[in-house]
């Protein structure tokens, strides 16, 4: 056999084997994605859609009078400040964190990064009973605290606190690898033309980064309006108090008013599925370079 | 050699100042005092508390329960990547969205809304009690919420692997005659484990902290169906806080150890793909 009936053959070989290849890839296919459908469709739809049709099986006017109680509004009210609070704490935090670890390759970067994940390692409870020890009454500086009319455990400050650790890694994680990504070179001629501070910051590095920093803040409300654990800890379950929403959603839950609980818990379904939405968006606009066009506005 | 045009770049000072406030506050000072507390108490009382039947019987039931989950979720996880990341089918785009659900929908929710679904009037737990199997409110109900939780990451670690994946190496092992199964146990799954373990210990150390999602479904009878997590929150509840501390710090070192086991073992699967 010479090397040219060799290589013939080969190729024949080959082509006999892919053509029956295909077909047989085909069927292993669409076994695949059916078993796909199957598995999402039980673990991730099936308590999804439930979720809405528990929430009105005692009809629309049961719904409207469970998310518009009195209770449900404080907790509402009490959910959105721990997040006005935690977002900025986040934002403040993400962007200094990750400027200085990429920009500025601190000593002990590999610490501060192990430092920044260290709340996703924590339970939350964990992270809750943290807060009561210091605050709580049983503490030296908790019982001066309450001396002096304080209160951090039990009442807002400490679910703002709880919230605040829970989400702190969020826009960090997000903004680190984007702007190690990106490089200096961008800021390093903004400095050469002049920009300096601020300027530096708000002209160069955060229009580079924005929807990595959006993707960040995205996560961050997300956990924070959801935290259970940590703020069940902390919060003294008074209901109309210092109740969120998620804590109210188990009070009704465990008070058997199934459909009540499943109501309010609907309003931040809802939610998650805008977040996801808004992420898809976010991740889309990442892979996509920005247009010049876009460019040219900022 | 990178940091002397980094010098140039302003905001040290300031950046390095708010970093380090920052974690100090909300991180390190929390963390010293949990750690603090446990040292100030004696062997006797921190032993009595942490190692005491009960606490014993909730690590056994976490450990298991959060493994399990863990190792499903690896499997469904290289599933799900495989196909949203190698087939175009209508609705793909959708169901990758969904993959994040979990990590969107507050726990508390996901709670109420499995146990719904597998109580056993359920839509799904009225079906597996006609086969004789209970779900809710047992260590499988525990299971199904720790599950639940960690399906996004185990997907999202082996989803990039997947995509940047030279298919040229599957299309050479198939024109030498491997099958697909061959094909992917020793070409694709290989390169993928790294990803895996990430993914499988990220999951893990979700499901032995996990408290919400839990809670609901578990039962919460202790001795049978009560999570680390819970006990803690029990503890609290009787103002024991010597006890919950004592079974936090043992969380802790848990779930610390687990990660740098599972780092370790990564680092090696890692070297040895580099040193083939």
């Amino acid at each position: 056999m010479t090397t040219h009936e060799l290589a013939l053959g080969q190729v024949f070989h080959l082509a006999g084997k892919t053509a029956r290849e295909i077909r047989r890839v085909d069927w292993l296919r669409v076994g695949l994605i059916a078993l796909t459908v199957l598995v999402m469709f039980v673990l991730l739809i099936l308590p999804l859609a439930i979720v809405f049709v528990t929430a009105f099986r005692a009809g629309i006017g049961a719904y409207w009078s469970a998310i518009s109680h009195p209770h449900v509004l404080a907790a509402l009210k009490l959910t959105l400040i721990a997040v006005c609070i935690s977002v900025p704490v986040n934002v403040l935090f993400g962007v200094a964190a990750a400027w200085l670890i990429t920009r500025h390759n601190p000593p002990g970067r590999t610490v501060l990064l192990s430092l920044i994940d260290l709340p996703f390692t924590v339970s939350p409870v964990v992270s809750g009973l943290m807060f009561v020890l210091i605050f709580g009454s049983q503490s030296l500086f908790g019982g001066w605290l309450i001396e002096h009319g304080i209160r951090v455990v039990f009442a807002v400050p400490g679910i703002v606190l709880a919230t605040v650790f829970v989400t702190f890694p969020f826009v960090a994680r997000e903004l680190i690898p984007v702007m190690e990504a990106a490089g200096p070179e961008e800021e390093l001629a903004g400095v050469s033309l002049g920009a300096w501070g601020w300027k530096l910051l708000r002209r160069v590095t955060l229009p580079s980064v924005r929807w990595g920093l959006a993707y960040g803040i995205i996560l961050c409300t997300a956990r924070a309006i959801g935290e259970f654990g940590a703020v069940s800890v902390v919060s003294g379950h008074i209901r109309g108090r210092t109740n969120t929403i998620p804590l109210h959603i188990e009070v009704l839950f465990n008070e058997y008013q199934t459909a009540a609980a499943f109501a309010v818990a609907s309003l931040l379904t809802l939610f998650a599925v805008v977040t996801l939405a808004l992420k898809e968006g976010i991740v889309r606009r990442m892979e996509n370079p920005i247009e010049p066009a876009e460019r040219e506005r900022d | 050699m990178k940091s002397r045009p980094l010098r140039v770049l302003p905001g040290f000072g300031l950046s390095f100042g708010v970093t380090v406030t920052a974690l100090s506050l909300f991180v390190l000072i929390p963390l010293a005092t949990l750690v603090a507390r446990g040292l100030g108490m004696s062997w006797e009382s921190f032993t009595g508390a942490a190692l005491s039947p009960r606490a014993l019987a909730t690590y056994r039931l976490t450990l298991l329960t959060a493994l399990t989950a863990g190792l499903l979720n690896s499997l469904i996880g290289v599933l799900l990547a495989w196909t949203l990341t190698r087939y175009s089918f209508p609705g793909r785009r959708l169901l990758d969205g969904i993959v994040d659900l979990p990590f969107a929908l507050p726990t508390a929710v996901a709670g109420i809304s499995l146990t719904t679904l597998y109580a056993p009037h359920g839509w799904l737990g009225g079906l597996l009690g006609g086969l004789g199997l209970k779900v809710a409110f047992t260590p499988a109900g525990i299971m199904m919420a720790m599950l639940f939780v960690g399906i996004p990451f185990v997907v999202r670690a082996v989803q990039p692997v997947l995509e940047d994946f030279d298919r040229a190496l599957e299309e050479a092992a198939a024109s030498l005659g491997a099958g697909p199964l061959t094909t992917f146990r020793r070409i694709t799954l290989p390169t993928l484990l790294p990803a895996i373990l990430t993914g499988f210990s990220l999951s893990l150390a979700r499901g032995l902290g996990e408290y919400g999602s839990v809670i609901f479904i578990a039962g919460n009878m202790p001795f049978k169906t009560e999570v680390t997590s819970l006990l803690i929150v029990a503890q609290l509840e009787e103002f024991d806080y010597q006890g919950a501390t004592a079974i936090a710090l043992v969380m802790l070192a848990g779930s610390f150890a687990l990660l740098l086991g599972l780092n370790a073992l990564q680092r090696l699967t890692l070297s040895r793909r580099e040193a083939k």
